[in-house]
C-alpha cells in the first residue's frame, strides 16, 4: 500500500485583489478562491498512481476556512482523507513558515508516507518554494516541475525538462515531487462525488496548538521574510479606446499605428495612395 | 586566516547554458553596484568539474573572489551536494546576500538552500537594493506581475534572492581583471545524491519559438469557434509572428498546448502583441509581464484585457480580425 499526500492550496480566482494595506498582504477572505491548477494537477497525478496500485491519498492544505472547500473538491476526486490547518496565528506565513506547519501536520497525521505531491507553483504568489522547502525540512530526494511519474516496486522514476535539458531521474521512496501542467490534465468532480464528499467525509482540522506551535514558537521559528510594501505595477500603457463598426476601427488603427506595426515587423505599412489607382 | 573577514555578496555561478543563460553574469553586475553601498566583496561560486572557462568568465565580469570546485564528482548539477558544500562555506565565511539565477535550477535549489540555512528567499525578483546598513531590499512580482511586492529579510542572515533573467545589465567583460581565485578540495563528508539522473539530453527545441516571437497574436474565448480561431494563424503570418492560446481554447482542442500562454504556459515578450477575444484571466495575463504594445480586441471595453492594453477596440473580435487581415494585405509592401 502506497501512502501519499497532496498538499493543495487555494488561490482567489478574481484578477482584482483586495490588499490590506497595512500588512501587505492579500485579503483572502475578500476574494472567490478555487483549487491553484498546478496542485490540481499533482492531485491527479495522485489519482492516476491510485488507480495503477493499491495507494491511499491525503489531502492537506492549509489556509482561512473557506479553503476547505478544496479539501472537498479532493475528497470528491478519490483521496481518502483530508487535513486542513487553520489558525489566525498561521496567517501571513512565508514559505518558510508554512513547509514548517505543512511538516508538523504530515509528521502528526502521515508519518509512514512514501510520496508527496505538491503543484509545482501557485498562480497567486508564485514563489514555487514550500514544495522544496518542505523536502528540505523532511529531508527528502525531491524533483521539481515533473512531467511524468512511474513507480517501480520502491523507486521513483521522473520526467522532466529543466533549463532545457529533458532529464529522466530516479529515486527511492519516500520522496517529494513538484508536478508541472504540461500532463496529468485534472479529471473533474461529478455532482454526486462532490455531495458525497460535503455530506459524509469527515475533514481533521488542525490549529497550530494541535501541531505543538505557539505564538513564540510561531515567531521564532516561522516566517524569515517580510512585505514591507506592495505596489501596482506602474502602468505605461497608453489606453487608447477606440470603437465603431470592424472596418471603421481597423482603419482606425491602422492609420495611427501601421508606421510602429512596420517597423517590428521590418516591412513598410502604407495606405494605398488613392493617385497610384487612377 | 584573519577573522574580521570583508563583507561579503555571493552569486551562485549558474553555467549550464552559458551562452544563453547570463543570468549569473547579471547578478554579479547587480551585486557590485550593491557591494559599493554596503563596502563589501562580490564573491561567485563555482562548482562543477573542469570549471577554469567560468572563473575566467566572472572574474573578466566583475567578480572580486571566485570560491571555486573543480572536481570529477561535481561534473553534472546536484542539489543534494550543492546544498551541502554552500552550507559548509556559509557557516564559515558569513555572507551578507547570496544572489541566485532564476532559472528552473535556481528555482529548485534555492529554497532548500535557504531553508538549510534557516533564512529568507523572495522568488524571481525584478529589482534589487540595499540599505547602507546592508538591508536587502527584494522587489518580486505577486499576481502576474500585476503588483510588486518589496521584501526583505529582517532578521536572518544570508539574505537570500533568486532573480529573473534579463532583469539586471552585464557588466562588459575585461580580461584584463584579476579576481582572487580560491580553488578550494571537495569536502570529504560530501553526501551521496539521493536523487540519480539516469539520462538526459539538450532538447532540441525549434530554434524559433514563442517566446522570442517579436509579435504574437492571441486568441480566447471570444473568437466564437476553432474555425474562426485558426483564422489568426492568417494574421500571424502576415505579421511573421506566432499564434498564441488561452487555456479554455487549449482545452476546447482549438490549439495545442504548446500555443498556451499565461501562468501554466508560456512566458512572452513580444514588441506587439495583439489580443482577441480574451478577457484577461490572471491564470493568462501572467505570461504577458514583458508585452511591449498591446492592442486588445474585445467586445466588452470594461474587460481586463483590455485595461491592460495599448490600444483597446471595442468590436467583435472575428469581425476585427477580418478586416485587419483584408486591410493589411492591402496596406503591407513586400
Amino acid at each position: 500500500m502506497l501512502n501519499l499526500i497532496v498538499c493543495l492550496k487555494q488561490v482567489p480566482m478574481v484578477t482584482e485583489l483586495p490588499w490590506d494595506e497595512k500588512t501587505g498582504t492579500l485579503r483572502r477572505d475578500l476574494a472567490d478562491g478555487m483549487m491553484n491548477p498546478a496542485c490540481k494537477h499533482a492531485l491527479e497525478a495522485a489519482l492516476q498512481i491510485k488507480e495503477n496500485f493499491s495507494a491511499n491519498i491525503m489531502a492537506i492544505t492549509m489556509g482561512p476556512p473557506a479553503a476547505e472547500e478544496v479539501l472537498r473538491e479532493a475528497l470528491a476526486l478519490g483521496a481518502d482523507k483530508a487535513i486542513m490547518i487553520c489558525d489566525k496565528l498561521l496567517a501571513g506565513s512565508d514559505t518558510y513558515a508554512t513547509s514548517l506547519v505543512l511538516t508538523a501536520a504530515i509528521k502528526k497525521e502521515c508519518p509512514k508516507f512514501d510520496l508527496i505531491l505538491c503543484g509545482a507553483y501557485t498562480t497567486d504568489s508564485e514563489t514555487a518554494q514550500v514544495g522544496p522547502q518542505l523536502a528540505e525540512e523532511l529531508n527528502l530526494p525531491a524533483a521539481a516541475y515533473v512531467e511524468k511519474l512511474e513507480i517501480h516496486g520502491r523507486t521513483l522514476r521522473a520526467r522532466r525538462l529543466v533549463d532545457n535539458f529533458r532529464e529522466t531521474l530516479e529515486m527511492e521512496f519516500p520522496a517529494l515531487v513538484t508536478v508541472s501542467m504540461e500532463n496529468y490534465r485534472p479529471r473533474y468532480a461529478g455532482l454526486a462525488g462532490l455531495k458525497e464528499a460535503f455530506d459524509e467525509n469527515e475533514i481533521v482540522i488542525l490549529n497550530a496548538k494541535a501541531l505543538g506551535l505557539n505564538a513564540s514558537s510561531i515567531d521564532k521559528k516561522g516566517s524569515r521574510t517580510k512585505v514591507r510594501n506592495v505596489f501596482l505595477r506602474k502602468a505605461q500603457k497608453g489606453n487608447v479606446l477606440l470603437q465603431g463598426t470592424a472596418s471603421a476601427v481597423v482603419t482606425e488603427f491602422l492609420d495611427k499605428y501601421q508606421r510602429k506595426i512596420g517597423t517590428v515587423i521590418g516591412k513598410a505599412i502604407e495606405e494605398k495612395n488613392l493617385d497610384d489607382e487612377k | 586566516m584573519t577573522k574580521s573577514r570583508k563583507k561579503s555578496i555571493w552569486v551562485f555561478g549558474d553555467y549550464r547554458n552559458y551562452y544563453q543563460n547570463r543570468v549569473t553574469l547579471q547578478l554579479i553586475a547587480r551585486a557590485v553596484a550593491l557591494a559599493k553601498i554596503i563596502k563589501a566583496e562580490v564573491c561567485a561560486l563555482i562548482f562543477g568539474h573542469e570549471i577554469d572557462e567560468w572563473i575566467m568568465e566572472y572574474t573578466a565580469h566583475g567578480a572580486d573572489r571566485i570560491l571555486a570546485i573543480d572536481d570529477p564528482a561535481l561534473k553534472s548539477y546536484s542539489t543534494e551536494r550543492y546544498l551541502a558544500i554552500i552550507e559548509n562555506l556559509a557557516k564559515e565565511r558569513d555572507p551578507e546576500v547570496i544572489l541566485i539565477g532564476a532559472t528552473d535550477f535556481g528555482r529548485e535549489f534555492a529554497p532548500r538552500l535557504a531553508k538549510r540555512l534557516k533564512t529568507g528567499l523572495s522568488a524571481d525578483c525584478v529589482g534589487l537594493d540595499i540599505t547602507q546598513d546592508g538591508l536587502l531590499l527584494q522587489v518580486a512580482p505577486s499576481f502576474g506581475g500585476n503588483m510588486l511586492a518589496e521584501i526583505v529579510t529582517e532578521r536572518h542572515r544570508p539574505q537570500m534572492a533568486t532573480v529573473r533573467p534579463g532583469t539586471f545589465k552585464e557588466i562588459p567583460h575585461d580580461y584584463v581583471r584579476k579576481a582572487v581565485v580560491e580553488r578550494l578540495p571537495l569536502m570529504n563528508n560530501l553526501p551521496k545524491s539521493r536523487v540519480r539522473l539516469i539520462e538526459y539530453e539538450r532538447s532540441v527545441e525549434k530554434e524559433h519559438t514563442i517566446e522570442n516571437a517579436s509579435v504574437i497574436v492571441c486568441g480566447g474565448r471570444g473568437m466564437g469557434n476553432k474555425e474562426k480561431f485558426k483564422k489568426l494563424q492568417e494574421l500571424a503570418k502576415l505579421l511573421g509572428g506566432d499564434v498564441g492560446a488561452t487555456r479554455p481554447v487549449v482545452y476546447a482542442g482549438w490549439a495545442d498546448h504548446s500555443a498556451l500562454v499565461g501562468q501554466a504556459g508560456k512566458h512572452i515578450k513580444p514588441k506587439i502583441l495583439f489580443s482577441f477575444g480574451i478577457s484577461g484571466a490572471i491564470q493568462h495575463t501572467a505570461g504577458l509581464g514583458e508585452a511591449d504594445f498591446i492592442i486588445a480586441i474585445n467586445k466588452n471595453p470594461q474587460a481586463t484585457m483590455m485595461k491592460m492594453a495599448d490600444v483597446a477596440i471595442a468590436a467583435d473580435a472575428s469581425d476585427v480580425l477580418n478586416n485587419l487581415i483584408k486591410e493589411l494585405k492591402k496596406r503591407i509592401r513586400e
